[in-house]
């Protein structure tokens, strides 16, 4: 095995050594039992030629030079190269969490910028150091809402994205977290306000809006938050396309900012590893989930960086902490601050008003369901989506999301998305894949 | 002495991003514009743009790549070094998985494309959970969770839809007081009271102990095998009949798996439910800290509870199944951490059945050589035989007021980063070791001759240790002060601040 670097003499050795002739003497106190008694029925195994050769057949078998216009939570957006360069180099990618600060201010260095970027973007006091993803993100945010403000329940938009709702679900059942969903306006697309405020009682912690929200839509996050704080519940905002904030007013009246930042450089990869964010209120930050990094001097004066208030955190508080989670997503954090970086204050504008420019074009193929103002996506009334993204997929496009599963009402609607990797071209292969009737609709 | 693995060189000094910006600087060009530009203001309504994203930095390519790589080289990685940090398994990474985790057709699967332009993944996946069910000798995988302690929380509430469907989900999680601080966190945010169990006096689960603890109203234990000792339940078969006599169900933590592969596995030994760590056992680079992969493996009796989607065999395609009405629900969008999966498989294919077996013997062998090399020179608490990972404790060298973290200090003035400190909690000032297999004989002889040196340290110069490490560019940091006044993120000094954000 090419990984094991001893040679047989090295091993005799070392067994030797230890006072026993073959490495299975080692295991000599486990009882029979428990012992397997057969080789692993796992191939033999193979070379790298081979591994790769494999990944490409694997990979050959997906989508492959197709157009896209799916977003819903996962953005194609360009990866500039220093990302890769960056997070490739082995001192970032094969480094452990960094407690042992001295031999870490690489890793401690970058998520600190990472949180004061995140913090700057978001109009957030602070941020963490990343969660796992955008959806685990949502029920850490809920349950930290619930011990700030002391009431078990929450609120949560029908217009958050359904997969982090459910998630949001999983977590909430076994807490006593009551979840009561409200809905959207038919015609905006944004929170229907009067039935938030329906769904609000003394025993409600927080109010959950994401915006832009499932459906493209810019929301009402001052409405929203108002609404949630005469009530004396915190308000969270959540964002699942990070690329937004670039031009988007940063959603300063909410008390907790839960997202995801798959859009700053992380390839979609099928769903995973993304990196999720929280931010909120200086006030709050003892009751924030997930590590963070703080700045102290060294013995010697320096500036230096550190983990630091781990007393919110499993491995000292055990039991009574306030997250089980011990890890953060430090490498894919490192992607997204690298490409903040790269963009830099001007860039990431310029980024969102080809975005915005973008989708505009493509509203101009397809019709918008919502009058609400849309960033990047939005959802288009088309009479049978199914047909149309058959249609498309016969020009190499896969289509939008058809919204059928996650919203019966929505049967004859799909998401669309286009960023600056959406071609004109592609776009206006859309419009001519419409049928009679599709186009009659699309006017 | 002279210190064979490393000497001084100088590093680079770098501001922070913010510090080094001035407005104007670029790094980036978009392409151009092939739509007409439409007015942000027009479309979004004034009050939804932004004026700036105040103190954003504006840097230049060259200085983008000279900021990121100075830092780097601020820290120690498994490239560097051995990492001997216990029941963290910081084995080699290998690139091939880097590589093949990036192919266009994976990296950009979109995970709403349609599933007949997404069976490569899939089978990716399936081929994973087959694997990983042998592995571990149970009936069914999920790759959802995210992480190890995401994992957990998985399999606590697996456990917890299992007993409801019975009638009564029960109150109590037992966990034995070597174990790691999630499995705590995570009972309790499952909804379950915990209870602590002693360990025997030879830092096992005490079968009497276990027997009086278990009660109708306790759900589960969650034990980890090998334990945080680096020791094999000896009795774990024993205390898997108490649970099961009881209605009450074996949670296994799997952080240790990299003893086990193929020579034990947990469905053969009374585990019903068990998390595995994708970035531990199966070599996903940490990464500074994730990302992770936290697969869950279960017994028959789970399988209806499991996450959704599940992967299914329709005709010669794979498909999802999303009707599963007795699943405890989503744990994470998608389908799991699949840049993750792909890494971990890429990783069992080099090895293959025996190749992984022998990795496992590899691993132990270390252990065992360094506990033989050490244990003149440390405390070593247990005295039953270890298999990954070694335990001692600073007992000797605290009679000299030298403690575990000091020692740990120390060796990075050698050339090494730390072990684990200070845990498992049942041994007072512990030295976790875990070698791994993917470190060779010289490299464990120089840590060998490390941790001797500084054992002869403590009793000749015991300051010298105490204010360690010496040849670091940083040096002890001041984590008091760093937590009683946070600061959590840059702000520019009052005299250049010209627009508070």
């Amino acid at each position: 095995m090419r990984y094991l670097p001893k040679s047989q003499s090295e091993r005799h050795e070392m067994l030797a050594a230890c006072g026993v002739q073959n490495p299975e003497d080692l295991f000599s106190h486990l009882p029979e039992s428990a012992r397997l008694k057969r080789p692993l029925d796992v191939p033999p195994g193979i070379s790298e030629y081979e591994i790769v050769d494999y990944f490409h057949s694997r990979a050959a078998e997906c989508a492959n030079g197709y157009a896209s216009f799916l977003g819903a939570g996962v953005y194609r957006h360009y990866r500039p190269v220093l990302v890769d360069t960056v997070v490739s180099r082995g001192e970032f990618l094969t480094a452990y969490t960094p407690y042992q600060a001295e031999i870490s201010q690489g890793t401690l260095t970058h998520i600190f910028e990472f949180q004061t970027m995140i913090a700057q973007l978001t109009g957030m006091d602070v941020a963490n150091a990343s969660m796992y993803d955008g959806s685990t993100a949502v029920p850490e945010a809920a349950m930290m809402a619930s011990r700030v403000v002391g009431r078990p329940g929450v609120a949560v938009a029908k217009s958050l994205h359904p997969e982090y709702r459910e998630v949001l679900r999983t977590f909430a059942r076994h807490q006593g977290m009551p979840v009561a969903e409200f809905g959207y306006d038919q015609a905006t697309g944004q929170v229907d306000l009067e039935d938030l405020e329906r769904n609000l009682n003394d025993q409600t912690a927080a109010v959950i809006v994401q915006s832009p929200n499932f459906f493209g839509v810019v929301d009402q996050v001052k409405a929203a938050a108002d609404i949630a704080h005469r009530r004396g519940a915190l308000l969270v905002v959540v964002f699942t396309e990070a690329v937004s904030l670039g031009l988007l007013a940063p959603p300063v009246d909410a008390d907790i900012v839960a997202g995801e930042l798959q859009s700053f450089a992380i390839a979609p990869s099928y769903g995973g590893p993304y990196a999720g964010v929280i931010a909120t209120k200086e006030r709050f930050i003892r009751q924030m989930p997930g590590r963070l990094v703080g700045e102290t001097i060294d013995s010697r004066g320096n500036r230096a960086f550190c983990l630091t208030l781990s007393t919110r955190e499993q491995h000292i508080r055990r039991e009574k902490a306030t997250s089980n989670i011990c890890t953060n997503q430090a490498l894919i954090a490192l992607m997204a601050t690298v490409f903040m970086t790269v963009y830099g204050k001007q860039g990431l504008r310029e980024l969102a008003e080809q975005n915005l420019a973008k989708a505009h074009y493509l509203s101009s193929k397809l019709k918008p369901r919502f009058s609400g103002p849309f960033f990047n996506e939005f959802v288009a009334t088309v009479a049978d989506p199914e047909a149309l993204n058959k249609a498309l997929l016969k020009k190499k496009i896969i289509g939008g999301l058809t919204l059928g599963r996650f919203y019966p009402e929505l049967k004859d609607a799909m998401l669309v998305c286009a960023t600056e990797m959406t071609k004109r071209e592609e776009m206006d292969l859309v419009g001519q894949a419409l049928s009679p009737t599709q186009k009659a609709e699309a006017l | 002495m002279s210190i064979r693995k490393v000497r001084q060189h100088p590093t680079q000094n770098e501001a922070l991003l913010f510090e080094r910006s001035s407005p104007g600087k670029r790094g980036y060009q978009l392409p151009s514009l092939d739509v007409p530009p439409v007015d942000a203001a027009a479309v979004l309504g004034a009050d939804n743009v932004r004026p700036e994203i105040a103190g954003f930095p504006e840097v230049s390519e060259v200085e983008a790549i000279r900021h990121f790589t100075r830092l780097s080289t601020w820290n120690y990685a498994i490239d560097h070094g051995m990492y001997p940090l216990g029941s963290c398994t910081m084995k080699y990474n290998p690139r091939i998985n880097e590589l093949v985790a990036r192919i266009d057709g994976l990296a950009w699967a979109h995970p709403y494309q349609p599933e007949a332009l997404s069976q490569g993944c899939m089978e990716v996946m399936a081929r994973l959970e087959s694997i990983l069910a042998e592995i571990t000798g149970m009936d069914a995988v999920t790759l959802q969770p995210a992480a190890g302690a995401h994992g957990e929380l998985t399999g606590i509430l697996l456990i917890r839809a299992a007993l409801e469907q019975k009638g009564n989900p029960r109150k109590k999680v037992l966990i034995p007081d070597s174990a790691h601080g999630t499995n705590p966190a995570t009972a309790a945010i499952a909804g379950y009271a915990v209870e602590n169990i002693r360990s025997s006096p030879r830092g096992t689960i005490d079968l009497a102990e276990l027997e009086r603890a278990v009660t109708e109203d306790v759900a589960a234990l969650m034990v980890t095998n090998p334990n945080t000792l680096g020791v094999f339940e000896e009795n774990i078969v024993e205390a898997s009949e108490i649970l099961h006599r009881k209605g009450a169900l074996m949670y296994m933590d799997g952080a240790n798996m990299n003893a086990l592969v193929g020579i034990a596995r947990p469905g053969d030994f009374g585990v019903d439910v068990m998390h595995l760590n994708l970035h531990k056992t199966f070599s996903t680079p940490h990464g500074g800290g994730g990302p992770g992969g936290g697969p869950v493996a279960v017994k028959k009796l789970l399988e209806p509870f499991l996450p959704t989607p599940r992967l299914k065999r329709s005709g010669k395609k794979w498909a999802y199944d999303y009707k599963r009405p007795k699943s405890i629900g989503k744990v994470k969008a998608f389908y799991g951490n699949f840049g993750v999966l792909v890494r971990a498989l890429a990783y069992i294919l080099a090895h293959g059945g025996e190749g992984l077996r022998n990795a496992t013997l590899d691993a132990v062998l270390n252990a065992n050589y360094i506990r033989k090399s050490l244990e003149a020179h440390y405390d070593l608490p247990y005295q039953a035989p270890n298999m990954h990972e070694v335990v001692f404790s600073d007992e000797r060298q605290a009679r000299r007021g030298v403690r575990t973290g000091d020692i740990a200090k120390r060796l990075i003035d050698y050339g090494f980063h730390p072990y684990t400190v200070s845990f498992p909690l049942i041994v007072h000032g512990a030295l976790m070791i875990e070698p791994t297999e993917t470190e060779g004989k010289l490299e464990l002889d120089q840590f060998i001759e490390a941790m001797v040196s500084i054992a002869k340290e403590v009793e000749t110069d015991p300051e010298l240790v105490l204010k360690a490490p010496h040849t670091t560019r940083t040096s002890r940091v001041d984590e008091v002060t760093a937590a009683r006044r946070p600061v959590l993120r840059w702000k520019p000094a009052k005299s250049d601040s010209k627009a508070a954000d």
